[in-house]
């Protein structure tokens, strides 16, 4: 059943794209189209960030422990809407004038924050790989990829800076992504917690593997 | 300032909105009366249309030596790409939610400073002076510009007729409060009602524009319908929409976007490349319509108004 489900939700994964695309074609993306692909591949890169961040959780709540091959997919999603997001902004808003570029980076918080975040999911991307997990090894793996983490709040903090007000987007983002990363607190800190008083600890727990 | 003559088509001269939209109308009742013969109904009937059309032309609008020569923004563009945050902050929404604001009756009282208070219909304000079409570049502060047929004439003319008096200083305006209308006002993004302020030399330089048409149409609502200011030199938010009242005052107004955020957005804000905001640069803004960006110009490119500044620090005044 994977087997067929997974090209499809390779397609619908590329909707997004698809809908810009085809917007664009009809010149139906409004007064500042620029705009709306920056902000548009801004919202996926996030919402891919924040699904292959719940792939752990929904996999240990709900037990369907196949959620974990679609969690590559999604992460390199993610990826693939960053670097469209930042070509849109190199290439549409600074026309490939580094020299600028680089003084946003260095002069905007928003952008800094934002590229930082971007940057860090670069070397995710390059061992996304079965023979990078290989070569590095499970654990040192694991920890090069918690990276994920500091890439989702970089980008939640870059969308709340550059809103003019009006906040309630980058809240939405923020909120779930608060949860996903509680999650991870709560399941790092019970075991820690129940040793810490001498008891038992759970047997449930105790089953976690250490993410 | 070099004043260029116009050789541009007038907008007056495009294809005004209410003959493509009765083409429309046309054509949807062509394909009604279509459906209606079938029925055995009176084709006639579905022709005729059944409303006067509201936004008919402005009668005698003059062309100004203000007017840009650039190349105008399409009508759809300046339309249904509003910042109206008494509507929403999404910028393609307030030309959908606008559509049933109340514009008629509208009062504006002007009062403060003046020794003639009083209440006047819009309607008398409007045929104060002659209609003139202003083209004028409209920049935003968040970076993105446009080129707009405004249809109106000088500020002064107003405030020549309301006679202030000697201590007046500044004019404070403020758009109209009513959350029933204003779906945006339910919320306090911003502190309602909107204010915004001029200095009363600034409001009354030439190219101030009380504003009630654009296009050589009445104001369409999502546009500040039915009254507004337009001041091409600054940033956009300080041509405050629907104005209800125009007060005249001694001190500084503080208007709403400075209250807001008073590092970022100042009482002057006007156009100045050399002054970023301090989370974007406004070096270059992205004229809707064009791929390239291009630089942003001092004063928006209306060096007229320089004097106005002259001496004063704009770094600190911005």
């Amino acid at each position: 059943m994977i087997r067929w489900f997974k090209p499809f939700a390779f397609l619908a994964c590329l909707v997004p794209l698809a809908r810009l695309g085809w917007k664009a074609y009809n010149q139906a993306l409004g007064a500042n189209p620029i705009e709306v692909i920056t902000h548009s591949t801004g919202d996926w890169t996030l919402i891919f960030l924040l699904i292959t961040l719940a792939i752990t959780p929904l996999r240990k709540l709900t037990g369907q422990l196949w959620l974990i091959r679609f969690r590559r997919m999604f992460g390199l999603f993610a990826f693939f809407y960053v670097a469209l997001h930042f070509l849109t902004y190199i290439w549409l808003d600074k026309f490939f004038d580094l020299h600028e570029m680089l003084r946003d980076v260095a002069k905007r918080k928003f952008i800094t924050v934002g590229f930082t975040g971007f940057v860090l999911l670069i070397p995710l991307a390059i061992t996304s790989t079965a023979g990078w997990i290989r070569r590095l090894g499970g654990k040192r793996w694991q920890r090069l990829h918690q990276l994920i983490y500091v890439s989702a709040v970089a980008g939640v903090v870059h969308y709340w800076w550059l809103v003019k007000k009006d906040i309630h987007k980058p809240l939405e983002f923020a909120i779930v992504l608060g949860i996903l990363l509680a999650y991870r607190v709560v399941v790092w800190a019970i075991p820690k917690a129940a040793a810490n008083k001498g008891g038992p600890v759970p047997a449930s727990r105790l089953q976690l593997p250490q993410e | 300032m070099l004043i260029k003559k116009s050789n541009d088509i007038p907008s007056s001269e495009i294809t005004p909105k209410s003959l493509y939209v009765n083409r429309r109308k046309f054509l949807a009742g062509a394909a009604m009366a279509g459906g209606a013969a079938l029925m055995g109904k009176r084709v006639n009937d579905l022709l005729l249309p059944t409303t006067v059309q509201a936004d008919a032309k402005i009668d005698g609008i003059q062309k100004s030596p203000l007017s840009t020569t650039e190349k105008v923004t399409p009508y759809k563009d300046v339309t249904n790409y509003n910042n109206y945050y008494e509507f929403s902050t999404d910028k393609y929404e307030p030309a959908g939610l606008a559509k049933n604001l109340k514009t008629r009756p509208w009062k504006v009282k002007i009062d403060g400073l003046v020794s003639k208070k009083q209440e006047l219909d819009v309607d008398t304000i409007i045929k104060m002076a002659t209609p003139e079409e202003r083209i004028y570049r409209h920049r935003c502060v968040e970076g993105w510009s446009i080129v707009v047929p405004w249809v109106g004439f000088s500020l002064s003319e107003l405030i020549k007729r309301a006679e202030p008096l000697g201590k007046a200083k500044f004019v404070e305006f403020t758009t109209i409060y009513d959350p029933g209308q204003m779906p945006g006002q339910r919320s306090n993004i911003l502190n309602w009602p909107y204010i915004e302020g001029l200095r009363l030399d600034e409001a009354m330089h030439p190219l101030a524009l009380l504003c009630f048409g654009m296009y050589g149409e009445p104001l369409p609502n999502q546009d500040g319908a039915p009254l507004r200011i337009v001041l091409p030199w600054k940033y956009g938010f300080k041509s405050a929409k629907a104005i209800v009242r125009i007060r005249f005052t001694d001190s500084q107004p503080i208007n709403t976007w400075n209250k807001a955020a008073p590092d970022e957005y100042g009482f002057y804000s006007n156009v100045n490349p050399n002054v970023d905001h301090p989370r974007w640069s406004q070096a270059k803004e992205r004229r809707l319509g064009e791929f390239f960006k291009r630089p942003t110009l001092m004063f928006n490119g209306y060096d007229q108004v320089a004097s106005l500044y002259s001496g004063m620090d704009l770094k600190k005044n911005f």
